[in-house]
């Protein structure tokens, strides 16, 4: 027994030096969202401006992506140079050593960089990952049915009057509803919206010690408020949905509302779209989610200088400019820096300019919650652990929705469920 | 063709399958028995069962379970059944035959993540999809399918995709089955059922066995039809074993009780296996 | 009615059955190929758009993004190699199976399907962790072996089956004649398994074709397949359906080609009656 364990745990040490890239060569991993691939496009600037590197693309979808990266950086497989990461992996792979901490010339002006995603990406004041896109959560409507509906949304609204304005522009006949929002389970689908809600009436994961606190009477408040809202204005098959879901939903008139990243502006095609920050219920804490995709480079690559440059080439201003020159200023990435939110042509460009600024910069992963809690993370707590709890709770709320089970029920085995991770991990 | 001979051509597929199994399996087990979570490297160490008891005390874990053999159970009936049948309709010559074989067979072209893609944003959607413009049309209301029926939906994906795997096996098989035989029977005057049950159908009983038990394999197996479509929910209405097992290895990355819950794969598809030969095992080298 | 004319009848009516479930099952796909050449905006459109103006703007975007005929090659080089592969190791061993079966047989072959009972997301890290120590990680080679290994026990399976259905007597009148064994594989059993060891490969190959986990998790760029292609379409922040409709189309189609080639093969093997 005791070889197999050795092997085993040499295999995990060791990687033979064939797998590493060759020299010059950058092999990057990254999601197949639309930023990304238009850096993968622009690449050729880089390698011209910077003889003798070349870049590699594994372009995957997001969950195919973790996976991947995650089995990568926990067993030093060193296939990657430079790895796109989120929010929520960059503090945890930063404490364990796992990526570099990053330091930026002076040119790069790393000040410039929004405090909220600085925060988000960094572990005891190193940062880690180098912002890529950033995106909070906001209200995105129809001003026109609002209008019509004889009402307006000002800038905070309350749940309540965001129930009241969905009431107002349903109409189930014609195939009209108030309101869309996630429902197909995961931390990062349905779990990511619902957390931002219960957070703004006064929920949250985890009390001081750890135990789970999904049991509480804020997260039933939001859990009711939610399947009320969807159950009466909301669209068929609300469970399945995520992002893209709604997003054509939304694209074909269906919906008057809809709750979600940022980002989604600039995919909406309707004229009329208005914008306003998340709702709050009893707290404007944590109602707004911040995430960030962003780079990193894993620690021990051998070709750190070259994959250095090319992250302070991606994340730096002079690329904000250079998609800006190829595709206009509505199509720059957003959220990681305020210098792109002071440039007019960006305003005049991106009608949501100012409600993603507000969101992204009302965003405190540190304070989250309305009391006080032991995690890092707005729609998601900074543990390892999250994952599997947030997607095992994700279902149970999934079922409530779809009218299977109680708020009650689904709550009970949501906090058993997260329970049994956290005792699993040590927590308690 | 003699004792020695026959060991020397079975030798290279069993030893190679054995390397193939052992290896792994035993990493798996030894895992199983240890703290190994990738996101907790410091973490070592034996601990027993643990792994095993924290899998299995899942309250996910009967409901996995139980989905997971309706799943099997569901789909292996549908797709034998269907297979059978249109493996017989399309055994005879008519014009376009081969047209038709190929679109019989091009669910199996596509890639599992895809055809959910396509069943679940195109096909199923209850606002865009193709099922509720029909269901609209005809004056009906459009069926939720991934929030009421979860489990129908997912096999009924599984099935599109797999029934032409059996068509394709006793499609094959049907060739050569003894033409003069039939024509003798439809002489004396059988007709085509009894044709079917007393022919056709022993004719293809180790085929449809062999269908039977490889399918088993697969669909014990299933993932990406449920990842796509509801990610196990509503609830846990469409989470399989394989889904809790993915849930703890690719989210959690705790390779210790996915190696556990891995353990308890094998021995739910060993069970299976055993009541199946049970069934129709003796077809096999009839 | 005569009875040549009833069965005749009976035969058109079979026939009509044969074309609704072939184009029941087919729509899914044409409707996915359709959907290729819309926009994403008319992809999504309430109610469903059947005619509309098609367009080939999702072709040329996945062209300017990646380079199709690498991951194809890929694709065509794994499970060619993988279903060869295993052909090379199942032939010898079904066709002794089948033609002196023990009392062990059937047990060997329920053994060696039970190797295939392991799900993948469970022996992810044994795998990985052996292609890392031998340095396999991205390479064709590995995912040669590991399909070659994962499709034999099928591969022998449903090769056990074909060979068991070539009538004894054939082999008996060869042996007879003072065939060697070799000879015997060669010029009596091969031709008349001929279509099911074309059916056996087909599946085989196909089964490689859409294999999407091992082919993702071991490979980064030098030998990733066609599922990784369509992975990197799959799911991103925005409209897709159109897109990956297109990559699908792309990622199916040589397969289809060659399921389309084969097809010969297929019906024109195990004619035994016209043998006896």
């Amino acid at each position: 027994m005791k070889s197999i364990r050795n092997t085993a745990v040499g295999l995990t040490l060791a990687a033979t030096s064939a797998t590493f890239a060759t020299a010059g060569e950058l092999t990057i991993a990254t999601v197949n969202n639309g930023h990304m691939i238009e850096m993968q496009k622009l690449t050729p600037k880089f390698e011209e401006a910077n003889p003798g590197i070349t870049v590699k693309w594994v372009t995957l979808d997001e969950g195919t992506l973790r996976s991947r990266v995650t089995t990568d950086i926990t067993t030093k497989g060193g296939q990657f140079d430079i790895m796109t990461i989120g929010m929520y992996e960059a503090p945890i792979w930063g404490s364990r050593g796992w990526v570099e901490a990053l330091e930026f010339s002076d040119d790069y002006d790393v000040d410039d960089i929004l405090p909220a995603m600085r925060g988000g990406l960094s572990h005891e004041g190193n940062l880690y990952a180098a912002p890529f896109y950033g995106e909070s959560s906001m209200i995105m409507y129809r001003k026109d049915l609002l209008d019509a509906a004889g009402m307006t949304m000002p800038n905070n609204p309350s749940w309540g009057h965001v129930q009241d304005a969905a009431a107002a522009m349903t109409d189930k006949d014609a195939g009209q509803y108030g309101i869309c929002l996630r429902g197909k389970p995961g931390w990062g689908d349905n779990m990511a919206f619902l957390t931002t809600m219960a957070n703004s009436f006064g929920a949250q994961w985890f009390n001081e010690d750890w135990t789970p606190a999904l049991d509480s009477a804020a997260w039933n408040h939001a859990v009711t408020f939610y399947k009320d809202l969807l159950d009466n204005y909301g669209p068929p098959g609300s469970s399945g949905n995520s992002f893209n879901e709604i997003l054509a939903l939304m694209n074909e008139g269906k919906c008057g509302m809809w709750i979600d990243a940022t980002i989604a502006a600039s995919f909406l095609t309707n004229e009329n779209m208005a914008y306003a920050q998340a709702p709050q219920a009893i707290t404007t804490r944590g109602s707004n989610w911040l995430w960030a995709w962003s780079l990193a480079i894993p620690a021990g690559t051998k070709q750190k200088e070259d994959a250095m440059k090319f992250m302070e080439w991606a994340t730096s201003k002079d690329y904000i400019q250079l998609v800006a020159e190829t595709n206009g200023w509505g199509a720059v990435p957003t959220g990681t820096r305020q210098s792109t939110y002071d440039n007019a042509e960006f305003q005049a460009a991106a009608a949501f300019a100012d409600a993603e600024l507000t969101a992204i910069l009302s965003a405190d992963p540190e304070n989250s919650t309305q009391n006080p809690s032991p995690y890092v993370g707005v729609q998601f707590a900074a543990i390892p652990e999250f994952q599997a709890i947030g997607t095992a709770v994700g279902q149970q709320m999934t079922a409530v929705l779809a009218g299977d089970i109680s708020v009650e029920e689904g709550l009970a085995a949501a906090q058993e469920a997260a329970d049994r991770e956290m005792r699993k991990a040590g927590y308690y | 063709m003699n004792a020695t001979l026959t060991r020397w051509l079975q030798a290279p597929s069993i030893i190679l399958l054995f390397i193939w199994m052992i290896v792994p399996l035993s990493l798996t087990v030894y895992f199983s028995t240890i703290r190994y979570n990738l996101l907790y490297p410091e973490r070592t160490g034996f601990i027993g069962l643990d792994n095993y008891r924290f899998f299995w005390t899942d309250p996910a874990f009967m409901p996995a379970l139980l989905n997971t053999l309706v799943l099997v159970g569901s789909v292996l009936f549908i797709t034998v059944i269907l297979g059978l049948t249109i493996a017989v309709l399309i055994d005879r010559p008519f014009r376009g035959r081969s047209i038709a074989r190929v679109m019989l067979i091009s669910p199996f072209f596509i890639m599992p993540t895809v055809s959910a893609l396509v069943w679940k944003n195109m096909l199923m959607d209850p606002n865009n999809g193709l099922f509720a413009a029909l269901a609209n049309a005809l004056g009906g209301t459009p069926i939720e399918w991934l929030q009421d029926f979860p489990l129908l939906s997912i096999i009924i994906m599984v099935s599109w995709q797999w029934t032409p795997f059996a068509i394709l096996i006793f499609m094959t098989s049907l060739q050569s089955q003894d033409q003069e035989q039939k024509e003798a029977a439809t002489l004396d005057g059988a007709g085509f059922w009894a044709q079917f049950r007393n022919l056709t159908l022993p004719h293809l009983a180790r085929p449809i066995a062999i269908v039977i038990l490889i399918q088993m394999i697969f669909h014990l197996a299933i993932f990406a039809e449920i990842f796509v479509t509801t990610s196990g929910g509503p609830g846990v209405q469409s989470t399989n074993l394989t889904y809790l097992i993915y849930i703890q290895s690719q989210q959690a990355f705790d390779v210790g009780v996915a190696s556990a819950g891995g353990v308890f794969a094998i021995i739910l598809a060993n069970i299976v296996a055993i009541f199946l030969i049970r069934a129709i095992g003796k077809t096999l080298t009839v | 009615m005569t009875d040549k004319q009833r069965d005749i009848l009976k035969n058109r009516i079979a026939v009509f059955f044969a074309w609704v479930a072939a184009l029941a099952f087919f729509f899914p796909i044409f409707w996915m190929v359709l959907t290729g050449f819309k926009t994403e905006n008319q992809a999504i459109a309430i109610p469903p758009l059947l005619f509309f103006e098609p367009t080939l703007e999702n072709y040329t975007e996945i062209q300017s993004r990646m380079n199709y005929t690498h991951f194809a090659m890929n694709s065509i080089i794994t499970s060619f190699g993988g279903t060869l592969l295993a052909l090379l190791i199942a032939i010898p061993s079904a066709y002794s199976m089948a033609f002196n079966t023990g009392r062990w047989t059937k047990d060997i072959l329920m053994w060696m399907l039970s190797t295939k009972m392991l799900p993948a997301v469970g022996v992810l890290m044994p795998i990985y962790l052996i292609c890392q120590k031998f340095g396999l990680l991205d390479s064709r080679t590995a995912l040669v072996v590991i399909y070659a290994m994962m499709n034999l026990p099928i591969v022998m399976l449903i090769l056990f089956n074909y060979f068991r259905e070539i009538p004894k007597e054939i082999l008996e009148a060869s042996r007879m004649d003072g065939t060697s064994t070799l000879n015997e594989i060669r010029q009596v059993v091969m031709p008349l398994a001929w279509g099911g060891i074309a059916s056996t490969a087909l599946l085989s190959i196909i089964l490689c074709w859409n294999e999407a986990f091992w082919s993702i998790v071991l490979t980064t760029t030098e030998a990733s397949t066609l599922t990784a292609f369509v992975a990197s379409f799959q799911a991103p922040e925005g409209l897709f359906w159109a897109k990956v409709s297109a990559v699908s189309t792309l990622a199916c189609a040589p397969i289809v080609v060659f399921g389309w080639l084969a097809q010969k093969q297929l019906v024109q093997g195990l004619t035994f009656g016209a043998v006896k």
